[in-house]
């Protein structure tokens, strides 16, 4: 049903002939096509003076353009910005963290929602709904809501010091603490977009499955899987930026600074009192590659994902 | 949890099964196994989220009265409302700051919603070169909000050499200005309530990350509007702005419905760039104001930031039910 009361627009005019003059397509006069390009590299150049601005200005010495401004003739060009950003915010190290906490929690993430949107989709059961609204409603609470009870959790929940290097025996402060709060958190907006994927799979393959003696496992893992490949993949490359680009969790459960992965620990570069914005620009850049890259090369994937939560709720 | 599972082999079934349809197929074609299987599929990534989402949510509520240090369990000590009362009266001078500056980014937000709607109209009227306009506008939405903020503040918003002073003989510090663009008294509140220029300087950029998004979201909204629609506007002789006020609009309402759900949680959960930003003065916001009662310097208060964190989750609750019930009784249609 659309919500419009036809009543309600004006009829075509009469011409004085006598004939109805019917305005096709909404004109596109030269004006307005030349407006409209004219707004949209507008706005395109104002997105990309930031980014343009931040690479500018880590390519320069912060002497110089302390003086001149970023917006000005280049003397000299350097990469000294990168290697010190590198260095002094030990970015090997924290690159490293974000990798073993970003991989294991996406497998995790993809595979638990699967498992649960194949249940709730394939079969009709009595908590399908109210297992599918857990879901769904946890990805949208607000995380600060949830932070003090799961860090008093994990602070008398025992872990042995030889999975983790913070040796303080328990959960606090290691990467699984991470790891279980993405999965736990991220697995609701995963399990909504695959099951509403998974319901447009037809009843039938299962079916044919079935009488071949398929059991529920041979069916999830051989038919309705490798169906999902496109959804998968459009969820993974979300799931990466937006666990790459986690602060919060990563601020308030890693308070000892070397557990923390690389977007936080950006915080540890912007001192209050001494700012090297050139070096803050150079790192951002740096911390910004893998999203972006991912972004670029797979931005297919990424805006499908974006839409396929989107426009299906 | 209940072994019923039944396979359902025509359509999916809704969630209001008529009794009646329901007698009919109670036989079940899966074996023990497969059952026992499908309970486990289900169960242990619910055990998962009840435990680490719905659990911690539910202690949080709790919390909120009791008076707590954080440090010992079982030193609560039980206080009802008093919590709430101390942060809604003259006890507290930084909620209503903080709320209000959530207020201000809400409306802002919703404003750069709509620039995000004007550019994806714009863009689906099939200009050349739309899938470049489209990555450009888009390409902030990939970065965090924490490194969009170092970006505007290192590079746009510099003091010594960014580009909002070039030119200016006393440069600002725009991030690190606590003066009030505008202030007003509200009778029976001591504190004034405000917009910071610090807090304007993040608006900006946080804009910058917003649009991209909403842009996205109205594109494939746009995409899914049945042209004939349209062309049936044109005929009954709709200007163009009358035929999107009137047709594209309320057609997309699922899309508008996330897009105002996904603005709205993003006003209120805010948190990122505040904090990576060092809380410059006059920027808190609730979330902001939940993580300093419970860790750092001011931590210890549990049942003051709970009190904060409910007040939050009660803020947003509404909007995630309104969003919940529009997009499951979508679903089953």
């Amino acid at each position: 049903m659309i919500g419009v009361d036809p009543t309600e627009f004006k009829r075509p005019r009469a011409s004085s002939s006598g004939l109805t003059i019917v305005s096709r397509k909404p004109g596109y006069s030269k004006i307005t096509r030349g407006l409209t390009y004219g707004f949209l590299s507008l706005v395109a150049v104002l997105w990309l003076i930031p980014i343009g601005g931040a690479f500018y200005a880590s390519i320069r010495p912060y002497q110089e353009t302390q003086v001149k401004g970023i917006f000005s003739w280049p003397k000299a060009l350097t990469f000294q910005n990168y290697r010190d950003a590198f260095t002094q915010g030990q970015m090997s190290h924290t690159f490293l963290n974000t990798a073993f906490i970003v991989l294991p929690a996406i497998v995790l993430i993809l595979f638990f929602s699967s498992l649960v949107a194949f249940a709730v989709s394939r079969y009709s059961w009595r908590f399908n709904l109210v297992v599918l609204l857990l879901f769904t409603a946890g990805n949208l609470l607000p995380a600060q809501v949830l932070f003090q009870p799961l860090f008093q959790m994990f602070k008398h929940i025992p872990w042995p010091n030889f999975l983790s290097d913070t040796d303080t025996g328990h959960l606090l402060g290691t990467k699984v603490a991470i790891i279980i709060v993405h999965v736990a958190f991220q697995s609701g907006f995963c399990t909504f977009v695959l099951s509403n994927y998974m319901k447009t799979i037809p009843k039938e393959l299962g079916e044919a499955a079935l009488v071949d003696g398929a059991g529920v496992l041979r069916q999830f893992f051989q038919i309705v899987m490798p169906l999902c490949r496109p959804a998968l993949a459009a969820l993974a490359t979300l799931e990466f930026t937006w666990l790459y680009n986690d602060f919060f969790w990563a601020v308030v459960l890693l308070n000892q600074g070397d557990q923390r992965p690389i977007t936080s620990s950006i915080a540890n570069l912007g001192g209050q009192y001494f700012s090297n914005d050139n070096l803050i620009a150079a790192a951002s850049m740096i911390i910004a590659m893998p999203t972006l890259a991912v972004y670029l090369a797979m931005q297919k994937h990424f805006i499908s994902g974006l839409t396929l939560g989107a426009s299906k709720g | 949890m209940s072994l019923d599972i039944e396979a359902e082999p025509t359509a999916v079934v809704p969630a209001a099964v008529p009794p009646k349809r329901r007698r009919r197929r109670r036989y079940s074609q899966l074996s023990r196994s497969d059952k026992i299987w499908l309970t486990l599929m289900v169960g242990v990534p619910t055990l998962n989220l009840i435990v680490f989402v719905w659990v911690p949510a539910v202690s949080t509520i709790l919390l909120s009265f009791t008076k707590w240090d954080g440090i010992k369990l079982g030193s609560w000590r039980l206080l009802g409302f008093r919590n709430y009362w101390t942060v809604f009266t003259i006890l507290d001078t930084k909620m209503y700051p903080a709320l209000f500056n959530n207020v201000i980014l809400l409306v802002w937000l919703t404003f750069m919603s709509m620039i995000g709607m004007l550019l994806a109209y714009l863009l689906d009227k099939g200009v050349r070169g739309t899938a470049v306009y489209q990555s450009i506008f888009y390409f902030p939405v990939v970065l965090s909000l924490a490194i969009v903020g170092f970006i505007w503040k290192s590079v746009m918003f510099s003091q010594a050499q960014g580009l909002f002073n070039l030119g200016r003989d006393k440069p600002i510090d725009f991030v690190g200005n606590a003066t009030k663009l505008f202030t007003f008294h509200i009778p029976g509140l001591d504190v004034p309530l405000g917009l910071s220029k610090n807090f304007a300087a993040i608006l900006v950029a946080v804009a910058w990350r917003h649009i991209g998004y909403v842009m996205v979201l109205y594109l494939a909204g746009l995409k899914s509007v049945d042209p004939s629609l349209r062309e049936a506007a044109a005929i009954d002789g709709c200007k163009e702005w009358q035929s999107f006020r009137r047709v594209v609009f309320p057609v997309m309402k699922p899309i508008n419905v996330v897009v105002f759900v996904i603005t709205v949680i993003e006003a209120l959960r805010a948190f990122d760039i505040i904090v990576a930003l060092k809380e410059p003065v006059g920027t808190n916001v609730m979330g902001v104001l939940v993580k300093n009662n419970l860790v750092g310097e001011g931590g210890g208060n549990v049942g003051i930031g709970s009190t904060y964190g409910v007040i939050l989750l009660l803020l947003c609750l509404g909007f995630i039910i309104w969003y919940l019930v529009n997009s499951f009784r979508e679903a089953e249609t």
